[in-house]
């Protein structure tokens, strides 16, 4: 019988906590386009089995590495569109499972601020997000711990809150994701009772995100809180494997900078943060460290003068 | 502004296109098989050589009553007021057993064997709990149904249910009750007509020999089992196809052959398959005084070797002295230039993964949480007997013919594994990382490919047409522990031909049990 290797991970954290992302409450101004390669690293070795936190000796520590490339461009100051795209390896440090590496899945989002007005001293704005991501390859998602990634298609629609007074802000959102049925490569599988089929029904998500600090022109020093749950789902039984259908969820604390080493036109930025879970149900107790450096393209003619909005970077 | 609106609709739509118009609703690959409709009803499988009864007659049913009683009419007027008003969930419990008997028990079983299917947490000391029987809902669970266990109850449940329905044919040539919707003709019938004797009814026989059998097999599982024994007998009179007094016939003639079957089962050996801590050090003393490498557990901490003892189980469809018989030579010898040259073909498959061989590999794995390589070809044959519309006796005859090859190939396979207890690749070469679990136990010889001998053998005698199609699955399941890297080359081209060879015993069994 299969030597028992279990717990989980998934793919979320990484993607959600960079910074210049679909969650935070900065927009790009318009033919500004920023981009830049983001490196993360996130490793567990407790992880929760149902929501029974152990460690497991045959699978040792979990890692992840992501590299990726972000990028957002500024269609007018208040749309922007956003992606994604990392590359992710994956390795257990004992027993021997082999881990897994490839191209995951491509976000695009569409970032909508319909709302800034002047309120209490401050600037308050609103935001409405859409996305979308898809695998870019036929990467294996029932393997986890170490899958990279977890196949399904998802759309996600959220709705973000923003006030700024002074250098402090504080931000908020929420997200409703869809996620579409995936397909693995046996031909059944037990949940909490059998399915004859290849096709797996995957639970919705919906996450909720917190941040608050200070940010001016320079800099961005933030507290984050994010919280995702899996709405549905099952719990990994007792010494059990995990499934790509389990009830996933994880709440992460962590802190992040964003710093403008060179404030010129084609500004070069880089960000740097790290989170720890604190809180979960079938999946690792990760801890997780990122950085990036953007660069910043400016497609507007040079003789135009620039009238940036004062969020925008 | 004018843009940003556009956008913004161009994002809802394709938001409503990718995901509202596809249902996530996901049907089994068997949820919509059509009701059972013979093409031969097999009338004479009364004398059908059965596998533990001594005859078809061993166990005395009594004669019906006349269909002509007040009690036989009251039983049909039973079918006619259940039918008024009958609810969608009514419909679809009619529809579900209406496909076959042993057909939705053999895939109740495979759930319960993937329910069961997971290895026990170790205790603080670093040693493992044994399931117990007598307390099965105390964790762990009883049973821990890794394959061995699984083949066994699988061959089990099969054999019984095959034995029954013989003497379910017998009777039912005998008493020669008509069906309730031939002595009324105003009855609604929701299943398709049989010109079959209703009683005993088969599908009272093939639910009381399950629930019979899975009392000893997943003893905590009752609940579970029970409702669906109500189900598929509250089918059967909702669908018009039996009376009351057909099913409780049936059921009484299920239970009393089963009975036989549990008895077979405590004396077989299995109880004592799990050995102990003095067995284990004799397998590696023993190994090494051959000069070997013995087996060691990669697990932390270190985990018995699974069912030990399994090969001395008596098997189906041979004695004892002619599964030692079938017990091939020794693997290759560690140090021999062949195991250099096989531990090196792994640690290449190892490291060079392909995406297809990783398909391969986790499409055959059945490993935790699955209803393991037996269930998995339980799966395969049910799937291609459904197109062959089979009787159910037929049905039962060809998946008992399955199990008994399934389970004794797991016996030879053990007996051989715990004979020369030899190591797995990646304990020879611990660069060796796998693609799939290792197995806590020896690695020659490979059970996924012993099973696959086996069960492609016996099916392609069953379903000839599809007997190049069932070798090319075995071929590559056995294939496909090598591109996991748990197994050598040795390990599966010896279980192949092994698995075949207890195939052979079943197909000779075909030939001469009167179904032919």
């Amino acid at each position: 019988m299969t030597k028992i290797l279990l717990a989980l991970l998934i793919m979320l954290s990484p993607v959600i906590s960079s910074a210049q992302t679909d969650m935070d409450a900065i927009m790009m101004g318009k033919k500004r386009f920023c981009i830049g390669p983001m490196y993360s690293y996130s490793s567990w070795k407790d992880y929760w089995e149902g929501s029974l936190k152990r460690d497991n000796e045959n699978i040792g520590t979990v890692s992840t590495e992501m590299t990726g490339l972000m990028g957002n461009y500024g269609i007018s100051s208040k749309l922007n569109v956003l992606f994604s795209l990392p590359y992710v390896k994956t390795k257990a440090t004992a027993g021997t499972l082999k881990g897994m590496k490839g191209v995951q899945d491509l976000s695009l989002f569409i970032k909508w601020m319909p709302v800034e007005t002047e309120m209490l001293g401050g600037f308050f704005s609103l935001y409405g997000v859409g996305g979308f991501s898809f695998p870019l390859s036929n990467y294996v998602a029932d393997f986890l711990p170490l899958s990279i990634g977890l196949q399904s298609r998802t759309a996600s629609a959220r709705l973000m809150a923003d006030y700024q007074t002074g250098s402090f802000f504080v931000t908020a959102s929420a997200t409703y994701v869809l996620r579409d049925n995936i397909r693995i490569d046996r031909t059944a599988y037990y949940t909490t009772a059998l399915h004859l089929t290849n096709e797996v029904k995957m639970p919705d998500g919906a996450n909720f995100n917190f941040r608050t600090g200070i940010r001016n022109e320079r800099l961005i020093a933030e507290a984050v809180v994010n919280n995702w749950n899996t709405l549905g789902g099952f719990d990994i039984t007792r010494n059990n494997m995990p499934f790509p259908s389990n009830r996933m969820n994880a709440t992460t604390i962590g802190a992040n900078f964003k710093y403008v080493i060179l404030p010129v036109r084609n500004e070069v930025s880089m960000v740097l943060g790290a989170n720890t879970t604190v809180a979960g149900r079938n999946m690792g107790k990760s801890n997780t460290y990122y950085g990036s450096v953007f660069y910043v393209l400016d497609f507007n003619r040079k003789t135009k003068s620039q009238d940036q909005p004062s969020k925008t970077n | 502004m004018k843009k940003t609106f556009f956008l913004t609709a161009l994002l809802i739509a394709l938001f409503v296109i990718l995901f509202i118009g596809c249902s996530k609703d996901i049907a089994g690959r068997t949820d919509n098989t059509p009701a059972l409709n013979p093409v031969n009803t097999d009338l004479n499988a009364g004398t059908w050589k059965p596998i533990l009864l001594t005859g078809p007659a061993e166990f005395a049913i009594a004669a019906p009553i006349a269909t002509n009683t007040p009690e036989y009419i009251a039983q049909i007027n039973e079918i006619k007021s259940s039918q008024v008003d009958l609810t969608s969930e009514e419909m679809a419990i009619v529809k579900y057993w209406s496909a076959g008997a042993i057909l939705r028990w053999n895939e109740i079983l495979r759930e319960l064997v993937a329910k069961h299917n997971i290895p026990p947490y170790q205790n603080a000391d670093g040693t493992y709990p044994l399931p117990s029987a007598t307390n099965p809902l105390a964790y762990p669970l009883f049973p821990f149904s890794n394959p061995p266990y699984a083949a066994r109850a699988y061959a089990y449940v099969s054999a019984a249910q095959y034995d029954a329905l013989v003497a379910a044919w017998h009777y039912k040539k005998l008493y020669n009750r008509a069906a309730p919707y031939k002595v009324d003709a105003t009855l609604n019938l929701l299943v398709p007509q049989s010109d079959l004797p209703s009683y005993p009814s088969e599908d009272g026989v093939v639910a009381g020999t399950a629930v019979e059998m899975l009392k000893l097999l997943f003893p905590g599982d009752q609940d579970f089992v029970q409702q669906k024994a109500a189900e598929h007998k509250r089918a059967r009179i909702l669908s018009g196809a039996n009376v009351r007094s057909d099913i409780e016939a049936g059921e009484a003639l299920g239970k009393l052959v089963a009975q036989k079957f549990v008895t077979r089962a405590r004396g077989d050996r299995a109880g004592a398959a799990a050995g102990n801590q003095a067995a284990w050090d004799k397998l590696e003393k023993d190994c090494i005084a051959r000069g070997e490498t013995p087996w060691i557990s990669q697990e932390l901490p270190k985990r018995p070797p699974m069912l030990l003892a399994y090969g001395k189980v008596k098997a189906f469809l041979f004695d004892s002295l002619t599964a030692v018989s079938l017990r091939p030579g020794p693997p290759p010898l560690v140090g021999s230039q062949q195991m250099k040259d096989e531990i090196e073909e792994i640690y290449q498959l190892s490291k060079n993964v392909t995406r297809e061989r990783i398909r391969i590999v986790h499409f055959w794995a059945d490993g935790v949480a699955t209803y393991t390589p037996p269930g998995h070809w339980d799966a395969i044959a049910a799937e291609d007997f459904i197109t062959k519309n089979f009787s159910e006796v037929r049905w039962a005859r060809n998946m008992a013919l399955l199990n008994m090859s399934l389970m004794d190939a797991s016996i030879v396979c053990w007996d051989t594994k715990y004979t020369y207890f030899n190591a797995r690749p990646s304990q020879l070469n611990p660069a060796i990382k796998t693609i799939t679990g290792l197995p806590n136990f020896p690695a020659y010889i490979s059970g996924h490919s012993t099973f696959s001998g086996a069960a492609a053998a016996i099916l392609g005698h069953i379903i000839p047409e599809r007997a190049a199609q069932y070798n090319a699955m075995a071929d590559e399941a056995s294939l496909s522990r090598m591109y996991g890297a748990i197994h050598f080359k040795s390990d599966c081209v010896v279980g192949l031909v092994v698995g075949k060879k207890v195939g052979s015993y079943a197909i000779e069994r075909a030939k001469t049990d009167g179904a032919e």
